[in-house]
């Protein structure tokens, strides 16, 4: 080992330590400062109170606002799952002529969707249909913006399933919908597990389209209250602030443990190779 | 249990492959029927016309006299194991082999009994809480056997089911497979590329070339009557001498030598036509002295094939083979004479038998 190794190697480890911390502070405040009684902008070492969580509690919008994140979350989440099972399952097994371009057309329409350019007639749409300040006019809006990526993703995981499993239960009389829950559906399940988890956790941080199309505070999730959490004299509350964050980010890490936990596997065997 | 008939099938692919041409075939119930042919010559495509994972594109599919050319595979009542198996790996044994009935709405507990019954029938009982990922390939293909044998199908098809399977291990799925069909008298339709296969286990057996049958018969009819060139070099462990000759009054010149005229083919020749000779190496008598209507050269290659030696004789630059047991095997470079059987001889003519 030369001196000129040695030093290389700790320029390389210096380096990443300070990017290592540049993202980790963030972290280390977001689950420091909830329990600090006097929250700056600096991670200190906390007293451990709950006072913070106390007023989270009492604040008549926080604890509903999660709510109604996960029920948009999980609405969107389960609407897109079977329809994109669906829609992925036809177009991965049906010949369509142009069917390849049909699916660039929907992805490439789909950024545009819930994407800034459509802000204008998606919220006079949802006027015209009375979907306005409406949890389930949200739900059917992000839905349609995540299908075609959804569907894009989930052909391609449809594609590598062998066929034969399909025809060999087709054989014994089965129905294409039979077809669908006994088989492919277990098959793929690694997929939907992931689109889902995609769904939700776009859903849980789409700020913008919850903030256009739901004016009732009641009825606004979680990123949208956090947008108001400023004390009387217009400062931004950094009590309120970061125990919500706290409490805002903890069920997604849980769910991506969860899922990764469950779903993290893939079946083999069963088709000879 | 039913006989399949079909009349006139064609299969034309998107895309214009003809896979099959206007096929007539009649199975009847209860028989072990076998397809032979080389790769691509549509044997898949018609054992899956036959399930109706493919539509027909003319003629007609008949399953116990039942016309089932527009019917769905679930509606044909027959059962197919795939080449792959495609054991749905997400279950074990028990909800493999029980599938078939819960697709009928069987109930839970009379699906289990019955999955443990045709289990035991093949030796599974140990294995039913298994999912097929871990069992090996033998006892995968007797899960698909089991799968099939639960639905009570009219017919059984399989698609090349020993092909997965190592050559001891095949053998033995040989035997058992034979076995079992005679036991449950299932019509059964078995394609397979493996010749020796379809000799050893088929009732009869059709053998197909680009979409047309070529011969339909007994394994022995087959074995030793090929009808055609075709059939003749693709039967045969060892491929059958075609040799090009002339009919020469009363006797045939082949190879330049002399050979008489083969029991089938007597008096139906004229003199100065062109046939091909056809003779299997297995019905050919070395020897190394010169001998009456032998065909005559030197020894160029001698094979072991266990317990007989395949000796390909250099016959004025045409390749003459002739199987001689063992211990009398000649040195390459000797003189050889290999004298056909004159009653299992063949005569081609235009690539037909003459008989
Ligand atoms: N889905 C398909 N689309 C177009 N052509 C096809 C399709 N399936 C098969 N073919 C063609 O039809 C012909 C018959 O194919 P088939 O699979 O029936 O052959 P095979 O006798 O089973 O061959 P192997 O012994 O290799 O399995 C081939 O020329 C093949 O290329
Ligand atoms: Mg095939």
């Amino acid at each position: 080992m030369t001196p000129r190794f040695v030093l290389g190697r700790i320029g390389f480890y210096t380096l990443i330590a300070v990017l290592l911390a540049f993202f980790t502070i963030p972290l280390l405040w977001l689950v420091t400062a909830p329990f600090t009684s006097d929250p700056t902008y600096e991670v200190r070492m906390p007293d451990f109170t709950w006072e913070n969580f106390q007023a989270v509690l009492e604040h008549p919008y926080a604890l509903p606002s999660l709510w109604n994140s996960l029920v948009l979350s999980v609405g969107t989440a389960l609407l897109v799952v079977v329809m994109a099972a669906l829609a992925a399952y036809a177009l991965s097994r049906v010949r369509l002529p142009g069917r390849d371009a049909l699916l660039y057309a929907l992805l490439l329409l789909s950024s545009i969707i819930t994407g800034t350019a459509a802000m204008v007639p998606l919220f006079q749409l949802a006027v015209e249909l009375n979907l306005i300040d409406s949890q389930l006019g949200l739900i059917l809006i992000l839905t349609g913006g995540l299908l075609p990526a959804a569907i894009f993703m989930l052909k391609d995981f449809m594609d590598s399933t062998p066929k034969s499993y399909e025809e060999s239960a087709r054989v014994f009389g089965a129905s294409p919908l039979q077809i669908v829950r006994h088989v492919v559906v277990p098959l793929v399940r690694p997929g939907l597990a992931t689109i889902a988890v995609w769904s939700i956790a776009n859903v849980w941080g789409n700020f913008l389209m919850p903030y256009l199309l739901l004016s009732d505070v009641e009825k606004q999730p979680a990123a949208v209250i956090t947008y108001t959490l400023y004390t009387e004299g217009g400062q931004a509350n950094l009590r309120m602030l970061s125990t919500f964050g706290l409490l805002y980010s903890v069920p997604v890490v849980l769910m991506y443990l969860f899922v990764s936990k469950k779903y993290g596997f893939r079946f083999h065997g069963g088709i000879k190779r | 249990m039913a006989a399949i008939e079909l009349r006139g099938l064609t299969k034309v692919y998107p895309g214009g492959v003809k896979a099959l041409d206007a096929l007539d075939l009649v199975i009847p119930d209860g028989e072990f029927f076998a397809l032979l042919g080389p790769s691509g010559c549509g044997k898949t495509t018609l054992l899956r016309t036959i399930a109706g994972l493919e539509a027909a594109s003319g003629g007609s599919v008949l399953i116990g006299e039942r016309d089932v050319t527009g019917t769905q595979p679930g509606g044909r009542d027959v059962a197919m194991v795939f080449q792959d198996y495609a054991l749905f790996p997400h279950m074990d044994v028990t909800d493999n082999i029980a599938y078939p009935l819960r697709i009928k709405k069987v109930d839970k507990a009379t699906r289990r009994d019955k999955a443990a019954e045709v289990g035991a029938r093949l030796g599974l009982e140990q294995l039913m809480d298994r999912r097929p990922g871990q069992l090996s390939g033998g006892q995968q293909q007797r899960v698909a056997l089991a799968r099939v044998m639960a639905t009570q199908a009219q017919a059984f098809l399989f698609d090349e089911p020993l092909s997965n399977l190592d050559a001891r291990l095949r053998l033995e799925a040989r035997t058992f497979l034979k076995k079992l069909q005679r036991e449950l008298g299932v019509t059964t339709v078995f394609v397979t590329h493996d010749q020796a296969e379809a000799l050893a286990m088929a009732d009869r057996m059709a053998v197909m070339e680009a979409g047309h049958i070529r011969q339909i018969g007994t394994p022995a009819e087959v074995f030793r009557r090929p009808v055609n060139t075709f059939v003749a070099g693709f039967i045969g462990s060892t491929p059958m001498n075609l040799l090009d000759g002339l009919v020469r009054g009363d006797t045939l010149e082949v190879a330049g030598c002399k050979v008489a005229v083969p029991a089938l083919a007597e008096g139906r020749l004229s003199d100065g036509e062109k046939i091909v000779y056809g003779v299997r190496p297995e019905y050919m008598t070395y020897s190394d002295e010169p001998a009456e209507g032998g065909i005559g050269g030197k020894v160029a290659i001698v094979e072991n094939l266990g317990a007989s030696h395949l000796v390909t004789l250099d016959v004025n630059d045409v390749i003459v083979q002739a199987v001689v047991p063992e211990g009398s095997e000649p040195a390459v470079g000797d003189d050889g004479y290999a004298v056909p059987r004159s009653d299992r001889a063949l005569v081609y003519r235009d690539g037909e038998l003459v008989s």
